[in-house]
């Protein structure tokens, strides 16, 4: 391998070698802190839109919330002027994490350290004693407010989502999507007025690619969620679409649920240890579909590279945005929203459906238990590859026990991180 | 003066009650016995569980959110025979128990609780530290709860909440 030496190991271990099979995926992507360290060079602060949050989590001006870039602490605020700004959450003085609180509503923000003071854009608009007293001490004649703001991204919106880069010749968010994904993006995030009805935060002990990979990964869809499978939301029986962009780095999973209970082979049903024909519900009111979109497909999982998953399920509605802290550990902050012309029925409806997904729910559970058993897999045993062959590359796009799109990504992420 | 002693030994004694029935509560789901879970609740109570930053924000998501008994029998069924999670061992504490206020049939009330969890070969840890904010309702069948909230302030879910609390 002609590679940069830097991520290369040179006291034994083995060198950074992808496999030549592209079915196989070498566990060190997951573990290894130097390829940790080359993502933020090359995907996050790289040619690439990062999500950190929707619209309707800023809507007047002044308010803020935390996110970020990658593993990086940015804020998000919304100036006077009604424009979105995205900045690292660290002092340009000393580098302290100045913004603490969740979210809220500020005309200026105080690093706490030595008051040095920031606007709603991020410029630095205050510093205590730059003159210093009576003449002695104080910043050098020369220093200059303008070149010492926060660090900050482009940012642009679309539908009501905002995305962040470093990049400064970054393209469009349509251009970026790719056309494919763009036409589900739309789908969900139609323009229509968003009302934020809460956010989950949890911990999970994976790399943050698997979970990426998992929305990508139709196969598990029809065996870990009895939900699923069971209630016809995503099931083999159901019309589906898993699209990718032509870089195979943003993915789909699209399903048409049909009327009543799925209509199950007996064949597949045997193959489903999670279908559970006769399970029926107590309150079938959770599975209640009010039409709302114009889309042919009742589900939508959009997997938006790097770390943002966007899900659209009957009437659920929410963003996933994953944050890096290490190799071992990504933190989910899962964004929950609604309509603004939802009645209190409808966000009841909402609020009942949202039992499904989140850190409680009955997908999320299961979701986020597989992967940290898997990341102690990955861990704790003797390196090796894990194997990614279902399905065909040159395959009908309707194809759903595949492993397509996870081999589509790896492909990018080689070729992004020069591996 | 007496009506203000009569009112304290009141809300004294619903303290008592609520709190024998809180230790149940807690033993119950020690147990894994959701299905009897369901049963500390009224056929319309609800019950959910939110993070504080929610709660404080005005914001009405829930990790779980439950309007009625049939919605919880529906989670105590996936917990019990479908739901795929690693084997575990709980402790619920409840403590702090005060009974506020006593409206006919109705008890206002609030207490702590911490759900501690012990995996398979990983050390004990706190998976949720929060408040619960109760209504119980005096029924023939003794008291029942009419609404459970619980508001946690350990936002960040160390990776889920498989069970109740």
């Amino acid at each position: 391998m002609d590679g940069d030496s830097s991520i290369r190991e040179t006291d034994g271990r083995q060198p950074y070698a992808w496999p030549d099979d592209e079915t196989l995926i070498p566990d060190w992507i997951y573990t290894d802190r130097d390829i940790y360290d080359r993502e933020l060079e090359k995907i996050f602060l790289g040619r690439h839109w990062n999500y950190v949050g929707l619209d309707c989590e800023v809507p007047e001006p002044g308010n803020y919330f935390r996110s970020y870039v990658g593993p990086l602490p940015v804020v998000v605020t919304r100036d006077m002027d009604g424009e979105v700004h995205v900045f690292e959450n660290r002092c340009a003085h000393r580098g302290v994490e100045f913004c603490r609180e969740y979210r809220g509503s500020a005309d200026s923000f105080i690093c706490p350290y030595h008051n040095w003071t920031y606007d709603l854009k991020g410029d630095l608009t205050a510093v205590p004693f730059r003159r210093g007293i009576k003449g002695q001490g104080g910043m050098p004649k020369d220093f200059d407010m303008a070149e010492r703001g926060l660090r900050k991204f482009h940012v642009a919106t679309r539908g009501g989502v905002i995305f962040a880069t470093a990049c400064d010749d970054m393209e469009s968010i349509e251009e970026y999507l790719g056309p494919e994904i763009c036409t589900e993006f739309d789908g969900t995030f139609d323009g229509g007025d968003m009302k934020l009805l809460g956010v989950h935060r949890n911990i999970l002990p994976a790399n943050w690619k698997l979970y990426q990979e998992n929305l990508k990964d139709p196969y598990h869809a029809t065996l870990l969620h009895t939900y699923l499978t069971t209630f016809g939301l995503f099931v083999s029986s159901n019309e589906s679409n898993i699209p990718t962009d032509k870089y195979g780095r943003h993915g789909g999973l699209l399903s048409r649920r049909s009327d009543g209970r799925p209509d199950v082979s007996t064949e597949d049903a045997a193959n489903m240890q999670a279908f559970k024909q006769t399970m029926e519900l107590n309150d079938p009111r959770v599975l209640d579909f009010v039409r709302e979109f114009d889309s042919k497909w009742s589900g939508s999982v959009l997997t938006i590279f790097p770390t943002l998953t966007a899900l659209r399920q009957t009437n659920i509605l929410n963003t996933r945005l994953l944050v890096p802290r290490g190799p071992d550990e990504f933190m989910m902050i899962w964004t929950v929203f609604g309509r603004a012309d939802d009645d209190d029925e409808m966000i009841r409806h909402r609020l009942r459906q949202n039992n499904i997904f989140g850190p409680a729910g009955f997908l999320g559970i299961e979701d986020n238990e597989a992967l940290k058993f898997l990341q102690d897999g990955l861990r704790k045993s003797l390196p090796r590859d894990g194997l990614a062959m279902l399905g065909e590359d040159d395959e009908p796009t309707d194809t759903i026990i595949t492993e397509r799109a996870i081999r589509g990504m790896y492909r990018y992420y080689r070729d992004v991180m020069e591996l | 003066m007496a009506t203000v002693m009569d009112k304290n030994a009141a809300l004294r004694d619903a303290r008592l009650e609520i709190e024998e029935f809180n230790y149940a509560y807690a033993d119950t789901l020690d147990r894994f016995d959701v299905d009897g879970w369901v049963e500390y609740f009224t056929e319309d109570a609800l019950y959910h569980v939110i993070a504080r930053d929610n709660e404080e924000s005005g914001l009405p998501l829930g990790l779980i959110y439950c309007e009625g008994k049939a919605m919880m029998k529906d989670r105590a069924y996936a917990l019990l025979n479908t739901e795929m999670f690693a084997p575990r061992y709980l402790h619920l504490s409840i403590t702090n128990t005060r009974a506020l206020q006593i409206d006919g049939d109705l008890i206002h009330a609030v207490a702590n609780y911490t759900l501690i969890e012990t995996l398979v070969e990983e050390p004990s840890r706190v998976q949720q530290v929060g408040k619960y904010r109760d209504v119980f309702r005096r029924t023939p069948n003794g008291l029942l709860l009419q609404e459970r909230k619980c508001i946690y302030d350990s936002v960040m879910v160390d990776n889920c909440l498989v069970f109740p609390v």
